[in-house]
């Protein structure tokens, strides 16, 4: 027999108010990671050579800045997930815990805001 | 009141390593690692758009030896991660749970990992030839 109220089984939250939220989310980005990763890892090994003019005129292409977006968008977001993860197991103590996991949140913003920065900025700036 | 120190579960070093509870831990490793790695890759993103000056500065740095290595340690992470993950996303669907299979699972992310670790760094020494 469940002692749970009807409404508790309704939200399907234990005491801790939340779970499967974060959970969901590290598989989603990890799944779109698939086919991000992948492309980001074959384009490089596969461009002619790794200079400045290559690798700006290839990144300015519609297509490739696009899936560099979404690349860094999303790997970021996996990232600042998987750290606070990393960060809520190994550092017990409450305060040295919100440190790290507040500065976690403000690096992983600030590398995703960055990569996207630049990206952008290749694509509409003009040719150098 | 004073409190007690709460008992905490035991943790890493209390155990004997066992395969696929290295190749776990390694799956959080490598991935703290590519953490570190995306803030590389950003930078490497900042300088190509900051010019060529900045660029061939870090082009610098990544091309050298000690870069090789780093880039190395990177793409084995990679990797790991990439295939790893897989094998957990196939773990969510319920699937290849049982001891078994997750040992044989475990050794296919491992050849895996070092195929494709090998073949994305022999295509990076080939730009020295080819640039």
């Amino acid at each position: 027999m469940s002692l749970k109220t009807p409404l508790g089984r309704v939200l399907g939250l234990g005491a801790a108010g939340g779970g499967s939220h974060h959970w969901w989310l590290q598989r989603v980005s990890a799944v779109a990671l698939v086919p991000l990763g992948a492309w980001f890892v074959v384009a490089l090994v596969t461009l002619p050579e790794l200079g400045y003019g290559t690798v700006h005129g290839w990144l300015a292409q519609p297509a490739h800045g696009l899936a560099m977006a979404l690349l860094v968008l999303v790997a970021a977001y996996h990232s600042s997930l998987g750290v606070t993860v990393i960060i809520e197991d190994y550092v017990p103590q409450p305060a040295k815990k919100l440190t790290a996991l507040l500065l976690a949140q403000f690096l992983h913003a600030a590398v995703g805001a960055s990569a996207l920065f630049a990206v952008l900025k290749v694509a509409f700036g003009s040719a150098a | 009141m004073a409190t007690r120190p709460r008992p905490l579960s035991p943790h890493l070093q209390v155990y004997r390593p066992m395969y696929t509870m290295v190749l776990s831990i390694t799956h959080r490793a490598t991935g703290f690692g590519l953490a570190l790695g995306l803030a590389l890759l950003a930078w490497w993103l900042l300088a190509l758009a900051s010019g060529p000056a900045a660029y061939a500065r870090v082009y610098g740095l990544l091309g050298s030896p000690l870069g090789f290595i780093l880039l190395a340690g990177f793409v084995l992470a990679f990797w790991y991660h990439f295939c790893n993950g897989l094998r957990h996303l196939n773990w969510d669907l319920g699937r290849g749970l049982e001891k078994a299979s997750a040992r044989r699972s475990g050794a296919v992310v491992v050849a895996a990992t070092l195929a494709l670790s090998a073949a994305t760094l022999v295509a990076m020494l080939h730009f020295g030839a080819r640039s």
